[in-house]
Parts: structure tokens; sequence; C-alpha cells
């Protein structure tokens, strides 16, 4: 069983502070969501976490198994367990996607030791299988050309190969039409299971009818603001983020002064 | 120790080797073991040293004549920085060895290599290679091969593989014909420079028809500080006959810089398809200029496969005269230009008959301060029909400080001819390495793997054996590249 801890996490861009203050636990085995409006932080909560160099955590802790992970290198972070599945995949022309993963699983590797190659295959095919896809996708160069959806695939598809601890979601039924949205959420669903922590972090309800979680949390202006099971997210989707930000409304600190 | 004072065959001294580098094994190709040279022309270059030279090789009258008409030539050239960089006035000629050799019969057998210079080699692990996948081999060590041998059964075809000493002397009639013809001496002043004083390299006569089925290659290794390498080559392909070539080479890193100024000539006759690879690793230090031209006559293919990796300064630009109808020409180029290194290469592609083709592909990646440049010439005459060129050229920059220059020249008279130039420059951005990095990769590693998803299309043209080769060499080279 393992946690991921994040205790009063700050993070700033360029000195702006964008979350500001947000406490969560993750376990193995449970899928979180953290629904909230665009611009309140939840694509940064992500990026911070797996150690983007753009981003600066100035106060806070973020633990893995009790141990803080802020020290840690992006790659570190990601051997020891962190998944992020990205947003905006980046494009890597010329390198193929059963060699990048090849080389992820390599760099796994003690050195001197040599990722056997049959096995591999056999266990990518197998994943593929799994996950419904076709064998000449992975010699094709990593998301170089891909449309939104097979960009969204093959996040889950390397998310399966290595096999995390804890998997980030950023965001990931955008642009996709509702075909590959239930494709990427029954690949989802098929890696669900006690050994993986899920962090959902979503914009809209509708892939929370694909991937059901077991807690939702509504992020507003870099915290948590509320939570609760699935049904929050029903309510959400009934009500609107207006009616989060009007219940926050009176127990906010009024201002002592109006900014322009 | 200036021997080139005598016509004799100097006193043999030993050239003790300083080596700043001992123990510092930063690529495959820094060190060096001390050597016993039994020849050695002294330091600087005059009329003695040309003459010193030609007596050890005991030539013929007329490659004297040749050489000392270079050396002049050699001497009358201005240094070419009115559009070459200024890092060529750094060329100190008269502190430079001109000729340095144990002997000048090279081995048959790697057992009597002499051990000093066989460690190098298995170190670099040649006779390895040549036990896998290669027809014949030749070793040259400084001045002179070491080693050259090739498989009874590309001998008994007819083909003939030995250094421009032995080609000179025992085949004129085969050679001489052709011998400075491609490139001739007064082509520049490092061209020049080589016909001076040039010492091995490989001579090759591919006879009609035959077919080589495995490459010959050549391993050109500069154990000596202060020293210039001068090899001349000259491949020969009969009507119809095919050769693949493959050279590789790699020097110590020394303090001071050390000279590699070669000639390399190609002849396709009728139908005949050549294929030159060369990989190459030289040590920082290296000013690395070398002139390779191929002339291909009717329906004959010339292919230059050319990558350079190491050396303080490349500029070499292979290029093919397409002199017969339907001949085809190809130069496929990668560099990689690191702190400090400067690679300025390209190609030229001279159309000179109708329906001839020619491809250029250039892929340069510069690292840190490091800066790539590209010079293509491609011309095509307006007497002439249905020729066609396509040239792309890809710059991909790792570091904001990176530096990568473009200069192609096309000349295209006439309107019956299809013409294609691309170029684009691309950088590494942070988004790409933070993608890979959040897949467990190091920096280093994800750097290695966008330099090696660059060139991929290009490297697998390369032979296997060497393809491996050259993803190490970049690996090697990227994982130094990041503080």
């Amino acid at each position: 069983m393992s946690s991921l801890e994040i205790r009063d996490l700050h993070v700033a861009i360029h000195d702006k502070e964008i979350v500001k203050g947000l406490s969560l636990t993750i376990r193995s085995g449970e899928v979180h969501a953290i629904m909230g409006p665009n611009g309140t932080g939840k694509s940064t909560l992500s990026k911070a976490i797996a150690g983007h160099p753009d981003y600066t955590i100035t106060q806070g802790d973020v633990l893995l198994d009790g141990k803080s992970i802020l020290e840690q290198e992006p790659d570190e972070r990601a051997r020891a367990g962190i998944f992020l599945a990205f947003q905006y995949p980046s494009e890597i022309p010329g390198v193929s996607i059963a060699n990048f993963l090849r080389a992820a699983l390599q760099a796994r590797l003690a050195e001197g030791e040599e990722l056997d190659a049959t096995t591999y295959y056999k266990r990518l095919y197998q994943k593929m299988d799994m996950l419904k896809i076709d064998r000449k996708f992975t010699s094709r160069s990593v998301n170089d050309g891909f449309s939104g959806g097979e960009k969204k695939r093959c996040e889950i598809l390397q998310m399966a190969m290595l096999e995390p601890k804890f998997a980030l979601m950023d965001e990931t039924d955008s642009g996709l039409d509702i075909d590959a949205l239930r494709i990427v959420s029954e690949g989802v669903n098929a890696l669900r299971g006690p050994g993986l922590g899920v962090l959902m972090i979503t914009h809209y309800q509708r892939l929370l009818n694909y991937i059901v979680p077991d807690y939702v949390h509504v992020m507003y202006d870099g915290r948590i603001v509320k939570s609760g099971d699935k049904t929050l997210a029903l309510e959400l989707e009934r009500r609107g983020y207006d009616w989060v930000k009007q219940e926050l409304a009176p127990a906010a600190p009024a201002p002592a002064t109006v900014h322009a | 120790m200036n021997a080139a004072s005598t016509l004799e065959p100097a006193v043999p001294e030993t050239a003790a080797v300083e080596n700043p580098a001992v123990g510092i094994d930063q690529s495959v190709g820094d060190f060096t073991y001390d050597v016993k040279y039994d020849f050695d022309a002294g330091t600087g270059l005059t009329e003695n040293t040309v003459r010193y030279i030609s007596a050890v090789k005991k030539e013929a009258p007329w490659i004297l004549d040749f050489r000392l008409k270079a050396l002049q030539t050699f001497l009358d050239k201005p240094m070419p920085t009115h559009w070459a960089t200024g890092d060529l006035e750094n060329i100190h000629f008269d502190k430079i060895r001109y000729y340095l050799a144990q002997g000048q019969k090279p081995k048959r057998t790697w057992e009597e290599v002499p051990d000093d210079i066989k460690r190098t080699f298995e170190r670099l692990g040649i006779p390895e290679q040549e036990r896998k996948f290669l027809a014949g081999v030749e070793a040259q060590f400084d001045s002179e091969a070491a080693y050259s041998n090739i498989k009874d059964i590309v001998a008994k075809q007819g083909v003939i593989f030995a250094n421009s000493t032995e080609a000179l002397r025992e085949h004129p009639e085969i050679f001489r014909k052709f011998f400075g013809k491609v490139i001739p001496t007064g082509d520049n002043k490092f061209s020049a420079l080589n016909s001076a004083v040039f010492s091995g390299g490989s001579f090759i006569y591919v006879p009609k028809g035959v077919k080589v089925a495995q490459p010959l290659q050549a391993y050109f290794r500069i154990n000596a500080e202060n020293f210039g390498q001068f090899e001349r080559t000259l491949i020969i392909a009969d009507e119809g006959s095919e050769v693949t070539y493959m050279e590789g080479c790699t020097a110590p890193k020394f303090s001071t810089s050390t000279l590699h100024s070669a000639v390399v000539e190609l002849v396709a006759l009728k139908g005949a398809k050549i294929q030159y690879i060369t990989v190459q690793n030289w040590a920082p230090n290296v000013f690395n200029l070398v002139t390779k031209r191929g002339v291909a006559h009717e329906d004959a293919e010339i292919k230059w496969i050319d990558c350079n990796i190491g050396s303080r300064l490349t500029m070499k630009y292979p290029g093919v005269v397409l002199k017969g109808r339907r001949a085809r020409g190809e130069v496929i180029s990668i560099a990689l230009a690191n702190d400090g290194q400067h690679q300025d290469t390209g190609a030229k592609m001279i159309h000179a008959a109708d329906e001839t083709t020619s491809t250029i592909i250039s892929k340069s990646i510069s690292v840190g301060q490091g800066r790539a440049t590209y010079r293509g010439q491609v011309h095509i005459p307006r007497r002439l029909k249905g020729c066609k060129n396509n040239t792309e050229c890809d710059a991909l920059l790792i570091n904001t400080n990176s530096r990568t220059d473009t200069y192609p020249a096309i000349t295209v008279r006439g309107d019956s001819h299809a013409v294609q130039h691309e170029a684009s420059v691309s950088k590494v951005n942070e988004e790409q390495i933070f993608y890979m990095q959040q897949r467990g990769l190091t920096e280093g590693q994800a750097m290695s793997l966008a330099v090696n998803g660059f060139v991929n299309d290009l490297v697998r043209q390369f032979p296997m054996e060497y393809s491996v080769e050259l993803k190490r060499l970049i690996d090697l080279e990227m994982e130094g590249s990041v503080g």
C-alpha cells in the first residue's frame, strides 16, 4: 500500500502564486477527481508534483510513502512511481513508441543490467491487446502527427507499461470526441486496481461518467474548497461552478481595499 | 631534431609522446601509447621534408615532381579566410610533423604488427570488426598503414586494395591515369598540401562486373602530438562493379593542435556503384580539412555518407561530378557540433550530363556553443536536359546559444530541370525534455534520444555495425553536454 500526500502545497509560476495551500492524500487503489473552473490551478498542481522546472514550490510538501520528493529531479520522481499523463503530450520525431518505452524501462534498471528484448515485446503486445491498440501503432514516432485521441492512447499505453504507483491525469478528456473518450476511459479502467492510485484532473463531469471516481474534490482559486463522493460531480454538473463560488463568497474575508 | 635536412632516412629516434590525457577516458579514442618511430621527417615543411618523404618511399621521379609542384602551389595559395573561418589562421604549419612511421610496409597479419601499435587497434576493436563483417582492412597509424589485408575470396576476384605508395609503385598502369585528376592539386590550399606530403590511405581497384559483397574498411589513427596526417585515397570502380568503403578515425586529445588533411578521389565508371562511408570522431584539437570528390560516368552512382562528430574544425564538402548520362550522386551528411567545435560541412553536385540526378540530405546538431555550418553547391548548366536535384537541410539546436548557418548555392540554367530545396531549423525544447524525464529518462538520456530521433532516418542507411556505433557516439557526446 502506497500513499501520495500533498501537504499545504503552495506553487508559484514567475512569482505568481497559483496553488495556495492544497492538502490531499491519495492511497493505492483510490481514484480521486479534481474538478474546477479554468485557471484555478489544477494543471499547475499536477506539473508541480511531477517536478516541472517552471513551477516553484514556495511552501508545503509532497510525500511519496512518507518521504518528500521535492528535492528529486523529475526523472527520479518518475522512476519512484509518479506518472503524469499530459494534457498536451510532446512530440519526439524519429523516436518510435516502442524504442521510447524501451529506453524508459531501461532507465529503471540498475547499471549494467540490460532489458530483455523478447520479454519486453511480449509485454508490450500484451498491454496493447488489452488496450485494443493496433500493433502498427508502436512503430510510429512518439506523438508525431498524432490526432488528439491517438496522443491520449499513447499516454495510456505508456502508463500501462511503466506501471506507476500514482498516475496524475491532466485533462485526459480534453480534445477527445465521444468515441475517443470512451476508448481512453476503458483503458484507464483496465489499469485500475489495488496497486494504482489515480488523480484525475478535469474540467467536465462527462469524463466521470466513464471513469467513476471514489472521491471528488472541487478546486477553486488554488485550494480544495469542497470534497465528497461521486455525487458531488453530478451536483456540480447540474448547478455549475458558480454555485461553489457563491457558497464560498460569505466565507471569504472581506477585502480591505477594492482593486481595480 | 630536424631530420629533414638529409635525404637519407633518419637515424631511428624515439618520439616519446607526452600525453596529457592518459587516464582520462573521455571517449573511446582518447588514449595513446608510446611508440618508437624509425622514420621522422622532423618539424616544419620545406622542400627537404617533401624530398625526405619521397626518398623513404622510394618513389618514381614523377611522383616526387608531382609533390614538389604541389608544395609550390600550397605555398602560393592564400588561406581561404575570405569565406572560411578565421580559425584556420591558428594552424602553425612550421610546428607540425609531416611524416612519422615505423616502416613503410604494412603487415598482412595482426600477429606481425608490432605490439605497441597493435594494442591501439585492438582497443579500438578493429581486428574484431574485420573478422565479423569486413572484406578487407587497412589500419593506418600516423603516416603509414601498420596493417593491411584483404580476404582471399575478394583478392581472387582481382580487387586491388593497397596503400598509396604500394599502389603507385606496383600498379601505375591502373592508378596513374586517375591520380590527381578528380581533385587537381590546386583545387584548394589543403588539397595542394596533401599532394605535397601525402602518405598512406587506400588505393582500390574493383574490376569490371565485380560486386564486393562486404565493405572494405580503413581506420585512420593519429597517435603522435603536433602531427599532420595526410592520407590519399583513390577508388576506381570499373564498369558495372560495386564497392562499399568505410573509414573511421580517432586521435588522442592533445593540448596542441593536430592536422588531418586528406584527399579522396572516386571514379565510378559506366554503371558502377561506389558507397563511401565516413564516421569521423577526431579529438577536439584536430583540424580536419578534407577534400572529397567523385566522378560518376554513365549510369554510375556515387553515394557519400559522411558523419562528423569529432574535431575542432572540420571543413569537408563531398562532391560528385555527374559526368555521364543518367549518373546519380548522393550525399548524406550528419554533423554534431559540441562546445568548442565547428562542423563546416556540406556537399557539391556538379551536373555535367543529361538526365543526371543528385540528392543532398544534411542534418546538423549544435550543442552548447557548438557551431554547424552547411555549404552546398548545386550546378546545372544551361545546355543540359532533364536534370534533378533534391536538397534537404535540417538543423537542430540544443541550447539557445548554439549556432547554425546555411549557405546554399544553387545555380540552375535552362528550363527542363527539377530542383527542390528544403531547409528547417528546430530546437529541442524544455517541454520535450521534461516529457521524457517524466518517463524516467535522465536529462542527458532525454537529449540523446531527441538527437538520435532527429538523425534516425539517416542512420538507418548505415550498415548495422556503424549505426550502432554512431548511436553510441551520440549518446556519449550528449551525456557530456548536460551540466
